[in-house]
């Protein structure tokens, strides 16, 4: 594992410059800052695969590609398993000396929004990390279809209005919570599991390391604010993501093989999750008296779970 | 290393049996696959190779046949000898990704052990898998017993792997006819089969790091068209390859193989033409009515149904009668696929012989010798009459009252 120095910001994010800034991602969006962080994290050569969404429409429209190293999408649910055929691949090879570099160092990643994640590639994420595939998953979490025009997925959260899921006359929204995913790839026993944030990007690149030296398939859950499809101004991206991790609503933390729970960041001033929904456009309508009690449900929510991983960190098992 | 594995000059093997020992003797890199009646022996022999020390490659058992699909274009992207089998259920579950395969270029090899595809459930053969295939954009290569499932699955390989070529290959053998029943296969020796199937050598290497890739990249109105289009010419071209392959089969095996086999057409007033086992069983009824009532019967049978053997199938029945198309898979409101083909193909000759169409053997009904033979026979009628004197699509070997369809305007 070649891991690249995170000491300095300016000098990180210029390290590696594998992923590049021609793409068609919407100005603001976070999913570039993710992927270049992963990016930069390693010198070691990068197997890429990504699931259909915002990320693989905005960076490879033929005749371009944005990927300067081996790169594949399949379909919409099936990046998990592209990069276990690949891997499976890369040891066939290995063990034959086919290999065009046969000591040549590689690390197998898959990207996939939560739609791709969550509900449609489900079932092929959970094969692959059943199967201990030696890569690492990354969820680039906006909380919905955003590629398709914003609609709901199991990742939008209880009270945000989406296109298939909206505030109206009758509704606050979607009614549904959020699936907890990070508690569900853990549960397949991955040996590393986490859920991190761009604007944490030290404790972010360093997640990011620990998941590529970890041998066996790694999780990883990251925040990706959707100024298009969440209603905020695009410059204020890394605002938005401060006052999630802040408030709380998306914790920062790890589980190692499936049990041993490590908060990773803690917040010196915890802000009301209020806040974090006030200063965007896809919760505006929760501010009516009539939804008061959804704003409530909310905080209680993200009090119980807090309450949760700080015991789990405790009871270390 | 491999373990030795020991043949015997002449093997008594079923199908599934042959077609995981040619998957062996190929060396395949990495077989991702999901079980599934009537292929499932396939991976299972295949898993007992590895168990037991006779596989180098990756074997990865995945959640799905989408997966398994999936898998194989990751590790096929990857630079490497893929394969992977299927049925039925499971083929119509990785359609999706057949086209993307197809799309990508990748020569992926596919046994199809052809079976009906639900609903009602069925788990017997027939060819709707196989049809469904059709528009994938894949080589697809037709066996009539377990010898031929093992010769085409190594041609497969040096076929789809030829860099002019450079498309993905099905294989169908007929569910439980073909795949469970044990037959004479002569095996290659294995060094022998290896060295005609040879290396791999990979093109656009995602594990080529000196020249990074972008595989599955997006194109819309601007690019599909013409992508599309250079696949479309990329199997119309492959026609040659397959060609060449079959000639160098012939040299180390001494079987011949033609993208359409003809069987007693030489001189032939009337002939049928089938996919899989039925060609086998058509062949013994021709034999007899020759004898018994010296009808001129024969046969044409695609050994290759993708790229579709066009120009060759107007060759083979230029001179006939009488034909009769016999698809066994649901037509779903229109005639049969083979029949569409066939039909078309000799529209463009002067001849323009009479063509009509049966649907047989949906969900392993049986297809008797007799029923060969009354189909014969009907296009015998068909040539005397100078007309067709029947339905043009009928139903054969359904219970219940006459099932036929659209009668011929030609006087």
């Amino acid at each position: 594992m070649a891991a690249t120095s995170i000491k300095n910001l300016k000098e990180f994010s210029t390290s590696n410059d594998r992923f590049e800034g021609a793409h068609t991602l919407c100005p603001g969006c976070a999913h570039s800052m993710i992927v270049r962080e992963l990016m930069n994290c390693t010198d070691d050569n990068l197997v890429i695969a990504t699931n259909t969404g915002c990320l693989e429409v905005s960076t490879a429209v033929y005749p371009f590609t944005s990927w300067d190293t081996s790169w594949i999408h399949i379909g919409f649910e099936n990046a998990a398993t592209a990069a276990s055929g690949a891997e499976a691949m890369y040891k066939a090879r290995k063990r034959k000396g086919s290999l065009k570099d046969n000591d040549a160092s590689v690390k197998f990643v898959a990207f996939g929004g939560d739609g791709s994640t969550y509900d449609i590639g489900f079932q092929w994420l959970s094969g692959a990390v059943e199967r201990g595939h030696d890569f690492t998953y990354i969820c680039l979490d906006n909380e919905n279809y955003a590629n398709t025009g914003g609609q709901r997925s199991s990742a939008t959260p209880i009270g945000a209005t989406t296109t298939t899921a909206q505030a109206g006359s009758h509704s606050y929204g979607k009614k549904e919570k959020k699936k907890d995913m990070i508690a569900i790839m853990a549960a397949h026993g991955a040996p590393y599991v986490a859920q991190l944030a761009p604007n944490k990007w030290k404790s972010m690149a360093k997640g990011f390391q620990k998941a590529l030296e970890t041998e066996g398939p790694c999780f990883i859950n990251t925040v990706s604010a959707c100024c298009t499809e969440w209603k905020f101004d695009p410059k204020d991206t890394i605002g938005i993501t401060d006052l999630a991790t802040d408030s709380l609503i998306f914790p920062i933390y790890e589980i190692i093989d499936g049990h041993e729970l490590n908060i990773l960041y803690r917040p010196k001033n915890v802000i009301k999750v209020e806040d974090y929904l006030a200063a965007q456009g896809r919760y505006k309508h929760l501010f009516k008296p009539e939804y008061k009690h959804v704003i409530e449900q909310i905080q209680k929510d993200v009090d119980k779970q807090w309450e949760m991983l700080q015991r789990r960190e405790e009871a270390r098992i | 290393m491999a373990e030795k594995y020991d043949l015997q000059e002449r093997e008594v093997w079923d199908g599934n049996f042959a077609a995981s020992q040619a998957l062996r003797q190929a060396q395949v890199d990495v077989v991702a696959a999901y079980p599934i009646t009537p292929s499932t022996p396939i991976v299972e022999n295949y898993g007992s190779y590895v168990a037991n020390g006779y596989i180098d490659g990756e074997f990865v058992m995945v959640e799905s046949e989408h997966g398994a699909m999936s898998g194989c274009v990751g590790a096929s992207a990857a630079g490497g000898r893929v394969a992977t089998a299927t049925s039925s259920q499971g083929f119509a579950l990785m359609t999706e990704v057949l086209y993307q395969a197809s799309g990508m270029r990748l020569p992926i090899v596919l046994t199809v052990v052809n079976r009906a595809l639900a609903s009602p459930l069925n788990v017997r053969g027939d060819h709707s898998d196989m049809y469904l295939g059709r528009d994938s954009g894949w080589i697809q290569l037709d066996c009539f017993n377990a010898q031929e499932a093992y010769d085409m699955t190594l041609c497969a390989f040096k076929i789809g792997e030829n860099h002019d070529v450079r498309l993905p290959v099905m294989v169908h053998q007929d569910g439980f006819i073909t795949s469970h029943t044990a037959q004479n296969v002569y095996p290659l020796k294995d060094e022998v089969a290896y060295g005609f199937v040879g290396d791999f050598k990979p093109v656009d290497d995602m594990l080529d790091f000196s020249r990074p890739v972008t595989y599955g990249a997006q194109t819309e109105e601007d690019w599909h068209f013409e992508h599309k289009a250079r696949q479309h010419k990329a199997l119309m071209d492959s026609r040659s390859i397959i060609d060449d392959v079959f000639a160098q089969f012939k040299e180390i095996s001494g079987r011949e193989y033609k993208r359409v086999e003809t069987y007693m057409m030489e001189d032939a007033e009337v002939a049928i033409v089938a996919l899989g086992t039925t060609v086998e069983t058509c062949i013994v009824a021709a034999r007899e009515l020759r004898k018994e009532e010296g009808i001129k019967a024969g046969i044409v049978a695609p050994r290759c149904f993708r790229p579709f053997p066009f120009d060759k199938i107007r060759d083979a029945l230029g001179n006939v009668k009488a034909i009769a198309c016999l698809d066994r898979s649901s037509p779903g409101g229109a005639m049969g696929a083979l029949f569409n083909e066939v039909s078309a193909a000799i529209y463009t000759t002067n001849a323009r012989p009479l063509v009509t169409n049966f649907i047989y053997g949906l969900g392993g009904r049986d297809f008797s010798i007799a029923e060969a033979k009354r189909i014969f026979k009907e296009q015998k009628a068909h040539a005397d009459a100078g007309k067709i004197t029947t339905d043009i699509q009928q139903f054969s070997g359904l219970r219940g009252p006459h099932l036929g369809f659209f009668q011929t305007k030609r006087s």
